[in-house]
């Protein structure tokens, strides 16, 4: 076998330095199994080997056939010779076979080993010599034909084809030893026990290939970025709000933001409305089983919200706190709708409200979900992730604004801001942030932002001289643009491919 | 927002100078338009004959309806560049002023309208375009598909006034419509629009009404019927020279701001440029007596201390007043004060609301990118996350390290997948239901995990065996006693599915994450010693049978049941066209907060 071969290569090449053929050294021995005893010992460096291919004449089966037992033409030329008294011509193909007849009858009488005589054949020589034969023994041994009219010849009558062969020529190796000692795949606890280890040979090891796949358990990439942008936050000392509350009421998803009945974000073609339950009740104090009431702001002084209630109807209605307001019949009913929050500014305008019973500077974030009754396409999806940023403070500028964008996405490895004047109905001044993007080699828009109107504020009973900034920017679109996804279904929601989730690397805002 | 096109060629020539794209785009941008889309290098229309010529798309801020047509965003621009003057709008004083008689039965239907003539107007062939799709625009923003407002345009020289302006049962109303040639009445122009592709939309706005808004000339000649179409008699071509137009609405403050609009536009295209000629309407039933259109600008003050806090600047009066000019305000220094300024808000500027939005102007004045940067580093808050994000971030993370996979399936779903799919039944008082999505996908908002569960593993059928997934996130109740109406909850969720059923995997799942929650197994028969759970066989058609046990918590003496585990009854897995057995497990980890 295998390891028998390469003992006996070894063997082989013990006699002397001088390298060996193989084709000399182990004629009868398939090319491909010295190949393997070769590659072996080479991986050891026991051995060296070259590849030699060289094209060789071989015998078809018809071929080693007359070179075992004659031309067809000798065959006929034995049976005519035996037959004393001639050959009755119809009784050939019984004795020499069919083929043989056929063929050999013609190139004897050619050649003129045998004449016809009546419906007889009779011998006209008492000896013959067999060239085809002879030239098949010699090309059986030699594996070569010189004589390129006989091997056309013999290639005519298909005796012979051409063929490549594979010959090793082998020399000894650095490490070369009489004896092949057989290989660990690894090492072992018995090896360490018993000591075995000091002489034992481990296999190599596979350099260019790759470990064993470690199975893992992951976190959603989507997940991952959004880790950052809270890291981001908690190191900015912001408090996350409590988002986790998905249904609102059109009081806080629009009126308390100073968004008028009529706007068009308001469309059912935009929002997704509630049929059950039918109606929310007006703005109130949290009950005691609220899902996570937000602790920093346990109120000192109680909060009004029937007068909360009033501002909002009368600054939409008539103005108020120094606005002429939007000048339209306000609707009670429309802001007791039921909505799937449109955004998490809702949010921010509930904690902001809670502010106003202890009015101080604050800080807060959130970043979740949120729900637009969007046509699904590559880039919309009927829910995505709103970053959510707010921050509350005397005598804030627009100039703090800017200079917080650029250290807050500086964190982001976004270094080129640029600060465009735009229109939201509940921030004045407004400014959409572009962002320099060295990939795309463009601005992109990367949020929002502003300072929220004193309509909305004062409404709240938060004082004239503090000023809120608010931020806001999708999770999934800056993820989109870093991680080269195009198409948010494949970040968001259950179409998303495992392999992805498996896969994605760890994520590093500052660096990516 | 609005998205308006503009002639580049034309604008250039209005501003004065060419512009490279870049610097047009540089200009938009410190104004607060942005440049969507030069056409220049792109494949243009050829209509009749002549390729379209070159256009630039300005995407124009939802409340600036002065720059929804050409000559707004022109005139808005030279203004900002100091190239041109405010323009002084007039009201002329004519002999005889045109009337609109309101008769009080328009308040069943749509109460308000007003006028205006533009007199000696010269239209070309832009001007008219621009003319028409100014009306378009309004119609289609502020108007809101012409519920609110609508506009009519009409050839003054064709009609007669006074006008009046009626309610009247649809078959009483006979008149030919714009571009049509046989007369009708209100039921059969209904039918006859009901298929049209730019009118079939707006019928629905009277279409039931007992009465349909109706304008007569005094010859009993239809001027409109608002808000779907004009009469064909009166329609407006090239050559008119006198224009009547006429707003009706819903809505007071909107009818005011979309007559301002159009006059203040067109006005610049008069004998005598920015004149109008008011309309009186005559309205005695609700008070609403009156001339339009009221373009008297209106005096606003905005304080200069608080214009330079938030802009971060230390400007004088005159400063901003200077700055002012640029955005078209004409602003004067308080005579009585040091600190006020007063504001003059052209009929142009609607979007102006409080003192804010003139600070604002002085900061876009000014230069948002020029303004003196600051850092606000002071703050009240303690940088902290939500107490229950904590507490689900210390699940997720420790049930992605005993190798499961985090993944984030959406929380609208179906009907069937929340309930019938899971052989649960909707018992009315559980789940928050939508009232208008636009597929059935999103019927509900979630109250389990496992739908998304069960679909992520459906779409990633490809994947290799065994798959484990899971999920921390919301789920929404129904909650009558809470002001919205509903709560939130916070599961967590995980799924098996492979060749076996899984189901003591999930339930080591369950084991590790508890343990890492610091609650003990409770055999039974033992007393609770500090937070415990347990388990119980449960009977529930989710789950195959006898392959499902709830999960129950001891928690400061409380014993509570959070949720469940089991094997997945194999008409569910049909349902969600899984081929392999499926564990989950689901619970409520706000037992642990």
């Amino acid at each position: 076998m295998a390891s028998d071969l390469t003992n006996q290569i070894l063997d082989a090449l013990s006699a002397s330095d001088a390298p060996i053929l193989s084709s000399e050294a182990f004629p009868s021995t398939p090319s491909l199994n010295v190949k393997s005893a070769l590659d072996r010992l080479e991986s050891r460096q026991m051995v060296q080997y070259e590849t030699l291919e060289k094209e060789i004449v071989t015998l078809t089966a018809e071929g080693q056939e007359i070179a075992s037992n004659g031309s067809h033409e000798a065959k006929v030329f034995a049976v005519v010779l035996a037959a004393m008294d001639g050959l009755k011509i119809s009784d050939l193909p019984g004795i020499v076979g069919k083929e043989n007849a056929k063929v050999g009858q013609g190139n004897a009488f050619k050649r003129g080993w045998i004449k016809k005589d009546k419906d007889l054949l009779r011998a006209s020589a008492d000896s013959i010599v067999d060239e085809t034969q002879q030239q098949l023994l010699a090309v059986q041994k030699t594996k070569t034909l010189d004589d390129k009219k006989v091997m056309a010849d013999l290639k005519r009558r298909k005796l012979i084809g051409l063929a490549k062969e594979l010959a090793f020529k082998i020399t000894k190796g650095p490490k070369y030893a009489r004896e092949f000692v057989k290989e660990q795949t690894d090492l072992t606890p018995e090896m360490i026990a018993n000591g075995s280890w000091k002489t034992a040979h481990l296999k190599p090891y596979n350099f260019n290939a790759k470990g064993a796949p470690t199975p893992s358990g992951t976190l959603h990439p989507l997940n991952k970025v959004r880790q950052e942008f809270r890291n981001i936050f908690f190191d900015m000392g912001f408090e996350e709000m409590p988002t986790n509350r998905f249904v609102e009421t059109g009081f806080w998803n629009f009126d308390a933001l100073f968004v008028p009945q009529q706007h068009p974000a308001r469309d059912l073609q935009d929002t997704f409305y509630i049929s059950d339950p039918a109606v929310a009740d007006p703005p109130r104090e949290d009950p005691p089983n609220e899902p996570n009431p937000p602790a920093q702001l346990k109120a000192d002084n109680p909060l009004d919200y029937k007068k909360y209630w009033d501002n909002v109807r009368e600054v939409h209605e008539h103005g108020k706190f120094g606005s002429i307001g939007y000048r339209y019949p306000w609707s009670a009913d429309e802001s007791l709708r039921l909505v799937l929050r449109t955004h998490t500014t809702s949010i921010s305008t509930y904690m902001l409200h809670k502010l106003a019973a202890n009015p101080r500077p604050a800080r807060f974030f959130s970043i979740d979900r949120v729900f637009r009754n969007e046509s699904v396409d590559a880039t919309h999806l009927a829910e995505f992730h709103q970053v959510e940023g707010v921050i509350a403070d005397f005598g804030l500028t627009l100039g703090g604004l800017i200079g917080f964008m650029e250290v807050f996405f500086a964190k982001m490895g976004i270094h080129k801001l640029r600060f465009k004047p735009a229109y939201n109905p509940y921030t004045e001044p407004s400014m959409e942030i572009f962002g320099y993007h060295d990939g795309l080699g463009k601005w992109v828009e990367i949020g929002n932002s502003g300072m929220f109107r004193p309509e909305m504020l004062e409404s709240m009973g938060l004082p004239k001289d503090l000023r809120v900034y608010g931020w806001g920017l999708s999770l999934e679109r800056p993820t989109m643009i870093k991680y080269a996804v195009s198409n948010i279904r494949e970040l968001l929601g259950h179409k998303v491919d495992l392999h992805f989730i498996e896969s994605n690397p760890a994520v590093r805002l500052e660096k990516d | 927002m609005p998205t308006i096109s503009v002639d580049k060629a034309a604008l250039f020539q209005e501003l004065g100078r060419e512009y490279t794209t870049e610097e047009f785009d540089e200009l938009c941008f410190e104004f607060g338009i942005e440049l969507d889309e030069d056409t220049t290098n792109s494949d243009r229309p050829i209509v009749d004959g002549k390729q379209e010529p070159p256009q630039l798309k300005i995407e124009i801020p939802a409340n600036r309806y002065d720059l929804l047509c050409f000559e707004g965003i022109a005139l808005m621009l030279n203004i900002f560049l100091g190239r041109n003057p405010l323009p002084e709008y007039k009201l002329t004083q004519p002999a005889r002023m045109e009337q609109i008689i309101v008769k009080e039965d328009t308040t069943k239907i749509r109460p308000y309208v007003a006028g205006a003539i533009l007199r000696n107007i010269k239209f070309d062939q832009a001007r008219y375009a621009s003319f028409i799709a100014l009306q378009d625009k309004l119609h289609q923003n502020l108007a809101r598909q012409r519920t609110l407002v609508s506009i009519g345009t009409h050839d003054l020289d064709t009609v007669k006034g006074p006008f009046t302006y009626e309610a009247l049962p649809p078959k009483d109303i006979k008149f030919t419509p714009l571009n049509q040639t046989q007369e009708m009445d209100g039921e059969e122009l209904m039918n006859f629009y009901e298929k049209h592709q730019q009118l079939g939309k707006y019928l629905h706005i009277i279409r039931d009404s007992p009465v349909y808004p109706v304008i007569y000339d005094s010859n009993r000649t239809v001027c409109s019927l608002p808000p779907i179409i004009n009469g064909d008699r009166s329609k407006i071509s090239l050559d008119t020279t006198n224009v009547l137009i006429e707003v009706t609405a819903l809505d007071k403050t909107k009818l005011d701001i979309v007559s301002k609009m159009m006059v203040t536009m067109f006005s610049q295209y008069t004998l005598e440029p920015f004149t109008i000629e008011p309309v009186e309407i005559v309205s005695e039933h609700n008070n609403e007596t009156r001339v339009t259109p009221d373009i008297a600008p209106r005096t606003a003050q905005a304080e200069v201390s608080y214009i330079n806090q938030c802009c971060g600047l230390s400007l004088s009066p005159a400063e901003i007043c200077t700055l002012l000019t640029k955005m078209a305000f004409r602003a004067k220094p308080s005579a009585t004060s040091l600190d006020i300024i007063n504001v003059e808000i052209p009929p142009t500027r609607a979007d102006v609301l409080h003192q804010c939005d003139i600070m604002e102007d002085v900061a876009i004045a000014y230069g948002f990118n020029s303004l003196p940067r600051a850092f606000p580093n002071i703050s009240g808050t303690v940088a902290q996350p939500l107490p229950i994000n904590k507490l689900s971030d210390i699940v997720r993370v420790e049930t992605a390290m005993a190798g499961w996979s985090e993944v984030l399936p959406l929380i609208l779903c179906s009907h069937d997948e929340n309930f019938g799919w899971l052989n649960r039944k909707d018992d009315g008082n559980t789940a928050v239901k939508l009232a208008n999505p636009k597929t059935l996908e999103f019927q509900v908002v979630r109250t389990s995990l496992l739908p998304g569960l069960l679909k992520t593993i459906r779409e990633n059928k490809h994947h290799s065996v065994p798959m484990k997934i899971f999920e921390v996130s919301d789920v929404a109740f129904k909650d009558l006693s809470l002001e919205r109406k509903s709560r939130n909850e916070r599961h967590f969720a995980a799924a098996f599915y492979g060749k076996t059923s899984g189901f003591e995997v999930v339930h080591g799942l369950l084991d590790r994450v508890m343990a890492m929650l610091k609650t003990d197994f409770l055999a039974e028969g033992e007393t609770p010693k500090g937070d415990s759970y347990y388990i119980k066989e449960l009977d529930d058609p989710t789950y195959f049978p006898g392959h499902a046990a709830s999960i129950h918590v001891c928690i400061g003496g409380k014993d509570k049941d959070i949720g469940s585990f089991g094997i997945l009854h194999p008409t569910v897995l049909e349902k969600y066209e899984l081929k392999y057995p499926v564990s989950s497990l689901e619970l409520n980890v706000e037992a642990f907060m």
